[in-house]
Formats: structure tokens, C-alpha cells, sequence
């Protein structure tokens, strides 16, 4: 059995995503020794159950993020914070130090001139939560690659590791932000 | 059997995510479909108090897809607020890193996202629908794909020193000039990037014609288009004035300076989407309805100035034939083509254009102008940057339009007439249900630029009648 490999995608801009399509050739490679079960770039709607590796690029920015992290959880053995927006909140956390309404404000107000208003209809949109965080403050993660985004090379080393079964280790070559 | 809500969540395959609601009536039958992007981020607030200096840095975070589209508009927006001119090498740089991302985003959208659905087809098991099912199905043209948008991601790393999110364009031009050593290396990839897009018109016109049944439904029907185009009207990417033209091919407005966009374009909100909907102002809200991006640049040039990509143009013009104009979304996937072929023999011609070796890249300056515009055509279409800045460059107003957003209420449309055509209250099948997510592909909408969103709902449909029978039940 190959493992089950699923990718999610919360805040993010999708470039850890990209980096991981960056593996070019070797995603040939790939394609034999692991199994995408889930995934953006794939047509899977529902989280499967028993997931060897679920890679988590962004952070927890709105309520459907939560639920769904903790989805994320019950159903993968190995959760990885993938990128910067995971790890640490990143670019997605910059508006934390501003009350929400107000950053929904200018976009939604001030920045339209018909129907000025702030989009509400929830759930069919995710409600945001005060503050983007990182994904460990709401579930256990097991492994973290830094990077914004993570290099294909460290995306490489860390994915070859995982699908061995063994943890990745923050190895001070990889451990650099930015 | 009752009226009912059918949710498509996550909408997959897309650079995004977003859900699709269908809503159907007692009959059966339906009578709206929407599409709703479903997160925030909130550039355009909590940019106010950075420096101006650091906005190609932040905004390239908008979006891992096209970030050089958004540094190469900020460092134009940053070009005005100096008022410097810009030297010719480091124009020229930034053209070529313009290209690239064009490659390689097109070859994404084409090769990675939606050429599943072509050659798997619509109907196949949605858990092979992806890249690595392409793999398994056709290899060869699989790493055609891959290949070809490595090509795109190493002319970016060649000139920015990294592939994603590269800090390289500055107000005044670029940082670093071009390693003339890496120039027989970029040049050894044009026959097999020029190869590989022939390849992908040869395949996409077999498709064509295996799907003339479903071709016409796919977001078929009028709307103004927009874009920019050089002086003389040559497709454009860079520079040049906006032009507009009508679903009959009439050009309606001409040569307007890009800085001007919002007396030509506003911007409405619905309750239902974080995605805004910009219009056409002197057409009003929605009737204003514009598209932006490959269809829309390929139909508003008067020529492309490329030989092989310009051949091409003429094919696609004439399926516009009397209508004026092509105005079917499907033909997203032809221009996106055509322009992909088009970068890559421009990318050829700009690496032997001895100016890009060039040492002067980069003009200095303080603030000079408190406003600043700059505007550039991003893979999906046009894109603006607009800040207002202090005498110390401190950012005090934001505004940024995004391509995607332009074709919101195009999406939308599209969503509805597939929805219609397609359902019709007897079935519902997954199939069917990915049909309606192409017609979403077609226009390839990177969602993470314009808010960005998860759905994380599976999709799992079921129609009950008056009894609460089940008539249909649908999951994946």
C-alpha cells in the first residue's frame, strides 16, 4: 500500500502549494510512492479517513479553518505545518493588530460604491476569526517545515522523510523564515 | 419533491477555493446558481502605516501563483510615486520575468488544473482527476506540462534568485541585472517550450471536437472584454492603454491611461461573496458586465506581433467569424495557449536583444508624487495598484484590483447557464456537477489573489420530495 498523502490549503496565498508543484520531474517520481488523496489540485471533496501525511499550507484564519483542522486532525496520523502561514500566522496574521470590522471596512465600504456593506451571509461564507493563528495553537502537529514559501528542495527532503514514516527533523539548514 | 439548495464545496481544480450553490425549485428546475469565495485577508487595510518600499514584498503574498504579476504592478505603482524614468534594460527585465509568469501559470492552468477533465474526461473517477492521474494516463504529455512550467520558474529564478515570491522589481527597476552566463541556458529551452505549446493547440483542438456537445453551454453569451494593448494594438502584457470592446466586436473606448481606472470601473459587494464584483461604470451595476484575461486580450489586439502565435490569433478570430468577437469562455483555453506560445517566442526574441545585458536597472529617487498607479496584465487579466503615500513613502490608502475579480460576474453567469442546461430535475450526477466546475476553470480564477478561500464541506447532495423520499443522492 502506498501511503496517503492529502495537501489542505486554510489562509494562505497557495504558495507552498506552488513550491510543492516546484518539485517539477520528481513529481513523476512521486506519483508512484504515494497515494494524493485529498488535495486543491485534485477533485476529492470530503477528507478521507485514514490519512498517513496531511500537509496544512496557512493559517487558521476564519471558523470553517477550525472545523476543519480539527477534521484534519482525527483523520491523519501525521499533521505538517507547511509553510510560514502555518507555523507562525505570517503575512495571513498581519491584520491581527487591526479590529476585523475595520479591515472589512475599507475593502467592503469604503471601497464600493454599490451596495456598500459588509458580506455576511454566513455559513454560506466563513465567518473570520478575530485573529489569523497558527495551526498548533488549535490542533497537536507533528512536523514543521518554515518558508514563504518552503524551497522544493526542503519540501523534497521533509515529504521523502515523512514517507518513510519518519518525522522530518528542523534541520538549521532549512530553518530560515522568509 | 421540495425546493432544495445543491452546494458544490470545495470547488477543486481551481487556484482557490470556493463553493457553488445551485438553487432548485419544487419542480426541479433551477433558478439561481451562485458562485461564493469564501475568505478574507484584508490587504488593502492592513498595508496602510508599511512602506511604500516594502509593498512589492507584501503584496507577492497575495497570491503563490502570480506574485511577480503583483511585484512587477507594485514597483509601476512605486516607478510613479518617484516619477523616475525607468532605464530600458530594467524595463525589459521586467518584461521578460512578465512572460515567464505567464508561462508558467497558463501552463498550470492548462496542464496541472484542467486537462484532467479533457483527457480523463469529465466522467472519470474523480480520485484519478488530477495531475498524478495524468501521469498514469499519458506520462509524456504530463511532463510536457511539468517541463513547461518549470521553464516559466527558472526565468524567474534566474532573474530574482528564487521562484516564489521573489523581492527582485523595485520602484525605479529591477535590483539585481541579468546573468549574461544564463543566457545560452534559457535560450537552450525554446524548441522544446515552443514544442510543448504546439503540442497542447493539437490536443486542445482534438478536445474541441470530441466536445461539441457540451462546448456551447459553456459560458456562452456577451459581455464587454478589457485589457491593455500596445500603441499600435499589438497584444500587450506590460504596458500600453486600456481598451474595451463589446460582445459584437466593437470597440467602444480606446487608449485610456490605465492610472484612470475608476472613472471607467467600479466596484459592488454582495452579502454572498467575499469576491467583489467590478463593473463597467457608464453600463451601470450589473449589466456592466466585463471580462478580463486570455479571451478577452486575444480578442481586443488588432495582431500579435509573434509569427507563430500571431497564425494563431487568426484561427481563433475566425471562430468569432460575424459575431465580432469570441464569446464563448471555453475559448479561454485557446487564448490561454495561444499566449503561452506567444511568451515563449517573445521570451526568445528578448534574450537576444543585447539591452537586457545592460548594468543600469535601477533609477533612484525619494517621493515625488503622493499617488501612484501602477497597472500590468497579470495571467487572469488586468491588474491595478493604487497608494496613496506620505512625504516619507509611509502608505496611507491601498487599493489594489485584482484580474479575478473583473470576471466575477462573467463567473457567475457561467455557473447559471451551466446549472440550467444541465440539470434538469430528473438527475444530478457527478459528472454533471464537474461540468459545472469547468465552466469555473475556464476562466482559471485565482482566488487566493482576490480574497482567497476554503470550503471545507464535503459535497453531499440529496434531493427528498414532499414524503421525504430520496430522488437523487449524490457524494463525493
Amino acid at each position: 500500500m502506498k501511503p496517503k498523502v492529502a495537501t489542505v490549503w486554510l489562509g494562505g496565498c497557495s504558495g507552498c502549494h506552488m513550491s510543492f508543484l516546484d518539485l517539477d520531474e520528481r513529481l513523476i517520481e512521486l506519483a508512484e510512492k504515494m497515494e494524493l488523496v485529498f488535495s486543491p489540485i485534485a477533485d476529492i471533496k470530503e477528507f478521507p479517513r485514514d490519512v498517513d501525511v496531511t500537509l496544512v499550507e496557512g493559517a487558521v484564519a476564519n471558523v470553517e479553518h477550525e472545523e476543519f483542522a480539527h477534521i484534519i486532525r482525527r483523520n491523519s496520523r501525521s499533521v505538517v505545518s507547511f509553510g510560514d502561514c502555518a507555523v507562525t500566522g505570517n503575512v495571513t496574521a498581519m491584520r491581527n493588530a487591526i479590529d476585523t470590522e475595520d479591515v472589512l471596512h475599507r475593502s467592503y465600504v469604503e471601497l464600493a460604491d454599490i451596495n456598500p456593506r459588509i458580506p455576511r451571509e454566513y455559513p454560506t461564507i466563513a465567518e473570520l476569526m478575530p485573529q489569523a493563528r497558527p495551526l498548533h495553537e488549535f490542533i497537536t502537529v507533528d512536523a514543521y517545515i518554515h518558508g514563504c514559501p518552503p524551497t522544493a528542495e526542503q519540501i523534497w527532503s521533509a515529504v521523502s522523510e515523512l514517507l518513510q514514516g519518519r518525522m522530518p527533523a528542523l534541520s538549521h539548514v532549512y530553518l530560515r523564515y522568509g | 419533491m421540495s425546493a432544495s439548495t445543491i452546494t458544490i464545496s470545495p470547488v477543486t481544480r481551481i487556484e482557490g477555493h470556493a463553493k457553488i450553490t445551485i438553487q432548485v425549485d419544487a419542480k426541479g428546475l433551477v433558478k439561481d446558481a451562485r458562485f461564493h469565495v469564501n475568505e478574507f485577508r484584508g490587504f488593502e487595510k492592513f498595508c496602510e502605516g508599511r512602506l511604500m518600499w516594502e509593498m512589492g514584498g507584501i503584496t507577492s503574498r497575495i497570491c503563490g501563483i502570480c506574485p511577480t504579476s503583483h511585484l512587477i504592478t507594485s514597483a509601476k505603482a512605486g516607478d510613479a510615486i518617484l516619477a523616475v524614468a525607468v532605464p530600458q534594460t530594467a524595463q525589459k527585465l521586467r518584461r521578460l520575468i512578465t512572460l515567464a509568469q505567464w508561462i508558467q501559470s497558463h501552463a498550470l492552468s492548462f496542464f496541472h488544473l484542467s486537462s484532467p477533465d479533457f483527457l480523463l474526461g469529465w466522467d472519470a473517477d474523480p480520485a484519478t482527476r488530477n495531475i498524478f492521474g495524468l501521469v498514469a494516463h499519458d506520462k509524456e504529455f504530463a511532463r510536457r506540462g511539468i517541463r513547461l512550467r518549470k521553464f516559466g520558474q527558472e526565468i524567474i529564478e534566474v532573474l530574482g534568485s528564487r521562484r516564489i515570491h521573489t523581492p527582485w522589481a523595485v520602484a525605479g527597476g529591477v535590483r539585481e541585472p541579468f546573468d549574461p552566463a544564463q543566457k545560452q541556458h534559457l535560450l537552450g529551452w525554446i524548441p522544446e517550450a515552443k514544442e510543448t505549446a504546439v503540442i497542447a493547440l493539437d490536443a486542445l483542438k482534438k478536445i474541441h471536437l470530441k466536445l461539441q456537445g457540451d462546448i456551447p453551454n459553456f459560458g456562452n453569451f456577451r459581455s464587454l472584454f478589457v485589457g491593455l494593448v500596445a500603441d499600435d494594438g499589438a497584444l500587450e502584457y506590460y504596458d500600453g492603454a486600456l481598451r474595451i470592446m463589446d460582445g459584437a466586436g466593437n470597440i467602444i473606448a480606446d487608449k485610456i491611461d490605465p492610472t484612470r481606472y475608476h472613472e471607467y470601473f467600479g466596484e459592488a459587494t454582495e452579502d454572498w461573496s467575499y469576491l467583489k464584483f467590478p463593473y463597467y461604470r457608464p453600463f451601470g451595476y450589473p449589466k456592466g458586465m466585463y471580462r478580463v484575461g486570455p479571451l478577452a486580450r486575444v480578442n481586443i489586439c488588432d495582431y500579435i506581433d509573434t509569427p507563430m502565435a500571431e497564425a494563431e490569433r487568426k484561427l481563433f478570430k475566425a471562430i468569432a467569424g460575424d459575431a465580432g468577437a469570441v464569446n464563448n469562455s471555453f475559448y479561454f483555453h485557446y487564448a490561454r495557449l495561444i499566449e503561452i506560445l506567444f511568451a515563449v517566442e517573445k521570451v526568445e526574441a528578448l534574450l537576444n536583444d543585447p539591452d537586457i545585458l545592460g548594468t543600469n536597472v535601477r533609477a533612484k529617487a525619494s517621493i515625488n508624487q503622493p499617488r501612484g498607479v501602477g497597472a500590468c496584465e497579470a495571467p487572469r487579466g488586468t491588474l491595478f495598484h493604487e497608494y496613496e503615500v506620505n512625504s516619507d513613502g509611509i502608505l496611507e490608502k491601498v487599493n489594489l484590483v485584482i484580474a479575478t475579480a473583473q470576471n466575477n460576474l462573467a463567473m457567475n453567469r457561467t455557473v447559471r447557464q451551466l446549472a440550467m442546461q444541465y440539470l434538469d430535475g430528473t438527475k444530478v450526477t457527478e459528472g454533471i456537477l464537474n461540468r459545472i466546475e469547468a465552466g469555473i476553470r475556464c476562466f482559471d480564477p485565482c482566488l487566493s489573489c482576490s480574497t482567497h478561500a476554503i470550503g471545507a464541506m464535503a459535497l453531499h447532495l440529496q434531493v427528498v420530495d414532499e414524503e421525504h423520499r430520496l430522488l437523487w443522492d449524490v457524494r463525493r
